[in-house]
């Protein structure tokens, strides 16, 4: 079998691509896939610390391009599983130590190596950014329920139309249902209507992905955890299955219940 | 929600206008057509319609739509009303 390649962008930084990347890579290692993730984020490593892979880290992509190592070399193995791996960025040099065409060709190699290959995609819309689509053969945007990452997350997608690439889906990160339903935080409809993509899933924003990234353990190994529960969703929806979305419903208070019966 | 009841609660009820800012900002962003620009557009086509039918110049309205991802120019331009001259 032959690996699918998936890329995460988000354009704006923060919004969770490395969480993200890595809990998807977890999820799917969970259910029995093979997978390899790749930090892109040449420069600023940190896919290795999300992972708990920090300490295990002898080569990196750019040794691999620069052929100071071969590919199985530089794929360290996780802690958890034994069909997961990581290929970490090189956290001395910079984005333009590699170029579209190295990873295209990185991922050819990466095929039969894995069922998924998922690449964590830099912030930005420059090099970086064009270095970690050019291999995808899927595309996922992250992005949270603010102006500013919304808006970034339209022009990459603007991007990735232009490259003639498959349509990107969408992930909506970090959303909190009780502002939301306080009517101070745009919901997963509003960001759909806005960024006319197809919706991929929706993680709400939890206390557990920092306790999780703190110990590098990915919070989708955490049975209890709602973004956990979210990421491993999305996964499974990777795969194919029909999985309905989260039920986010926050505990309605009085007045939210009698302002519905006035509406 | 209710306008009154969001003042009780002291709901801001800022989303509505976060979706609003950010609807005008993905169009200009989108066609990378400033205001300025839909101006200019919309005086020259005041003029070139201007020479062959009489309109409303006031009452024209030149918006920018989306439909999904696609872009359109709607042009919404009212002509000129006169007074029939009653026949016999």
């Amino acid at each position: 079998m032959t690996a699918k390649i998936i890329t995460v962008t988000s354009g704006k930084g923060g919004v969770g691509k490395t969480t993200a990347t890595a809990n998807l890579a977890v999820a799917l290692a969970q259910m029995g896939q093979r997978v390899v993730c790749l930090d892109a984020d040449i420069g600023l490593r940190n896919l290795d610390v999300v992972m708990g892979l920090e300490n295990r880290i002898v080569y990196d992509i750019v040794d691999v391009i620069e052929g100071r190592c071969r590919l199985k070399q530089a794929m360290i193995r996780d802690k958890r599983f034994d069909d997961l791996h990581l290929i970490p960025a090189a956290q001395t040099r910079d984005k333009n130590a590699i170029s579209p065409s190295d990873m295209i060709k990185l991922g050819e190699d990466l095929r039969d190596e894995a069922d998924w290959v998922i690449i964590d995609s830099p912030a930005g819309i420059e090099r970086g950014f064009r270095n970690a689509i050019a291999p995808a053969d899927e595309i996922i945007v992250i992005t949270n329920p603010d102006v500013s990452a919304v808006r970034d997350a339209d022009r990459i997608i603007g991007l990735i139309e232009a490259e003639q690439k498959e349509p990107a889906k969408l992930i909506i990160n970090r959303l909190n249902p009780e502002m939301v339903q306080r009517g101070d935080m745009l919901d997963a409809e509003d960001v759909l209507e806005l960024l006319a993509i197809k919706l991929l899933g929706i993680v709400p924003e939890d206390e557990n992905v920092i306790v999780s990234t703190n110990v590098g353990k990915p919070v989708a190994l955490d049975e209890k955890s709602r973004a956990g529960q979210a990421f491993r969703n999305i996964s499974r929806r990777l795969m194919g299955d029909e999985v309905p979305l989260l039920n986010l419903d926050f505990k309605e208070d009085f007045l939210h219940k009698l302002s519905r019966v006035f509406k | 929600m209710a306008d009154w009841l969001k003042r009780i609660s002291g709901q801001t009820g800022s989303a509505d206008e976060a979706k609003e800012r950010l609807k005008l900002v993905l169009i200009h962003d989108r066609t990378d057509i400033n205001p300025d620009t839909m101006e200019e557009l919309k005086d020259d086509l005041l003029k070139t319609i201007s020479q062959h039918i009489a309109i409303e110049p006031e009452l024209v309205k030149i918006t920018m739509m989306h439909e999904g991802r696609e872009q359109r120019l709607v042009a919404d331009i009212p002509l000129k009303h006169y007074d029939r001259k009653k026949i016999n």
